[in-house]
């Protein structure tokens, strides 16, 4: 089965967690040959030994900056040059943003955030995606013939591929037009990866009292090169910004290491954070429900307990 | 101008969701809601409407019949008139299908803008505010922050990964799909909801939008076959009661050493 994998580059820098877009693909193609990447914006060489023969490039200066059209027309050309059956890509924001449209625009079905595939070499029967924010696992199946795509969620596929010829071919894409110009990418406040690819997250909650108050965080995030989150109530209060907030109507989040500190565990946040792979839990209340889904928990005062933590990773990190 | 706003029906955010016995379907402890996202959608068409100074705030929905409540709710906000979709037969449709149906209806009504929310917080997908843009070939950005209507365009912002922002300028007619950070949803006035049930609330089979329902069927290209509790975890180490300094370097030791992060 032939598979292209969408590769988002930004600053022209291309983004490791594509390489998990590379691995999910190899599931389904089983080989490096069945399998080509698309990157737009910027050269293809980024990509060698990435597990893939052939490397498609859009790399006009007019496509640097992410255009949902231009981008979707770029994906389109890939398909038709590679005759692909199925297009894989992130659960990130320029993923979630190109595969609905791509989808609609080559009449094919359509699975985002999935967790892990249900594929075997040549056949892709579809895939596992948490639903209401990770409460419940649904399994989706692509029914019918057409392309199938499907967008992974990053930091759920562990496995890395190396090797393939890596052949850089340019593919001649017109820009879109002009119903969306992309003025510009404004230069965001931090360089930590996003809540929804961060590796590390520390969150903070309503305990912490003031905005002023979430520095022991940001201290403890970068000693542990994490990126800092918050809850619900600590964004209502206006501790935090809403780009910060974990939880249903924030960001599902899967990181290796989730650390929430003066957050008491209601649902909706628990729902976004639940599959990380190691969380603990810091709160004055040994009753508070986020104790049932730590792995470790400490009974503490956030504002005694967060700057030792800091002290103690600073020693051996 | 004509302002479309895309509304569904979730659970709230504290409800509990769980599979049913034989993982065919979800059991939903909780109350039904406008789904969160589509009040900053809805919000952000009166403001428009309102700024503009005259136009029209049109509803449309796709789902079961208890959505005209939810319907009645965005009226009583300031909406003027709802269309329902009625997707009988439907109901297993997946995000193409259902923006089939609400591109039809879209296109009857001659929108000039479209809003939805940027993701329905039950399927968690954003998909078919993006799809109906596509059936339509109208632009789209998802996940705004800032519009700011010029005209015939917009200046829309949009946040990615890292805080980083993405400014578009966007030609009308255009979907827009709202972040929580886009605005503050207003109350319903007891006014607003006296008059809400007097207004207009079209009723839309998929044949009184020149679509024909087998057809739709057989187009379905995703389906959900199953649903699962997500795994449980083991009960983890909780300490208490001993020195904090004691208690971190405890946990500091397993993470190196047991959970290997770090």
């Amino acid at each position: 089965m032939k598979v292209l994998v969408f590769v988002e580059q930004r600053d022209g820098k291309i983004k490791t967690s594509s390489r998990e877009a590379i691995a999910a693909a190899h599931q389904i193609a089983g080989s490096s040959a069945n399998v080509a990447a698309l990157v737009v914006g910027t050269p293809g060489d980024g990509l060698k030994d990435a597990g893939v023969d052939t490397i498609f490039t859009v790399n006009k200066p007019e496509f640097k900056l992410f255009n949902v059209m231009n981008y979707t027309a770029a994906a389109q050309k890939a398909v038709e040059e590679f005759k692909a059956e199925a297009v894989i890509g992130m659960a990130s924001p320029m993923g979630r943003e190109l595969f609905p449209r791509l989808a609609a625009r080559l009449n094919g079905g359509l699975i985002t955030d999935v967790t892990s595939l249900q594929a075997s070499s040549g056949s892709f029967k579809g895939g596992t995606k948490p639903m209401y924010a990770g409460k419940v696992l649904a399994q989706v199946e692509f029914k019918g013939s057409g392309i199938k795509l499907a967008t992974v969620r990053p930091n759920s596929i562990q496995t890395t591929v190396t090797g393939g010829a890596g052949n850089v071919v340019e593919l001649a894409v017109a820009t879109a037009d002009s119903k969306l110009k992309t003025l510009e990418v404004k230069k965001g406040s931090s360089d930590k990866p996003d809540l929804t690819e961060a590796a590390r997250i520390i969150s903070g909650g309503r305990s912490l009292g003031s905005a002023d108050n979430f520095k022991i965080i940001n201290e403890c995030a970068d000693v542990l090169n994490a990126t800092v989150g918050a809850s619900r109530a600590a964004v209502d209060a206006g501790y935090a910004s809403h780009t910060m907030q974990v939880g249903q109507t924030g960001k599902t989040v899967s990181p290796q290491l989730y650390v929430a500190c003066g957050i008491s565990g209601a649902i909706q946040h628990m729902a976004g954070m639940r599959t990380s792979k190691v969380i603990v839990a810091i709160n004055s209340d040994p009753e508070a429900p986020i104790f049932s889904v730590a792995d470790y928990g400490i009974v503490a005062d956030l504002f005694e307990a967060v700057p030792i933590l800091s002290k103690k990773l600073k020693e051996i990190l | 101008m004509k302002i479309l706003v895309l509304l569904k029906q979730t659970p709230d955010t504290e409800a509990k969701v769980s599979p049913k016995g034989d993982g065919t379907g979800l059991d939903i402890a909780g109350t039904i809601i406008i789904n969160p996202y589509d009040e900053f959608a809805v919000e952000e068409a009166l403001k428009v409407k309102e700024k503009n100074g005259s136009g029209e705030v049109v509803i449309v929905s796709c789902g079961p019949a208890d959505i005209k409540e939810r319907m009645i709710k965005a009226l009583a906000m300031g909406a003027d008139r709802g269309v329902y979709i009625d997707n009988t037969g439907l109901e297993d449709a997946d995000s193409l299908t259902t923006a089939r149906l609400i591109a039809a209806a879209v296109k009857a009504e001659n929108a000039d803008l479209v809003f939805s929310g940027k993701q329905g917080i039950d399927a968690d997908n954003m998909h078919v505010g993006i799809m109906v843009a596509e059936l339509l070939g109208w632009p789209h950005v998802n996940v705004v922050n800032k519009f700011e209507l010029e005209g015939k365009t917009a200046r829309v912002e949009r946040e990615v990964e890292g805080g980083q922002v993405e400014v578009y300028q966007v030609e009308l007619p255009a979907v827009i799909g709202a972040n929580k950070s886009l605005n503050t949803p207003r109350f319903a006035s007891l006014p607003g909801i006296m008059k809400a049930k007097k207004k207009p609330l079209d009723v839309k089979k998929p044949s009184d939008l020149g679509l024909d329902l087998g057809q739709l069927k057989s187009e379905i290209k995703a389906q959900i076959v199953s649903y699962n509790k997500p795994p449980q975890k083991p009960a983890g180490k909780v300490f208490k009661g001993e020195s904090v300094e004691e208690m971190v370097s405890k946990v500091v030791k397993l993470l190196r050493e047991e959970a290997k992060v770090i």
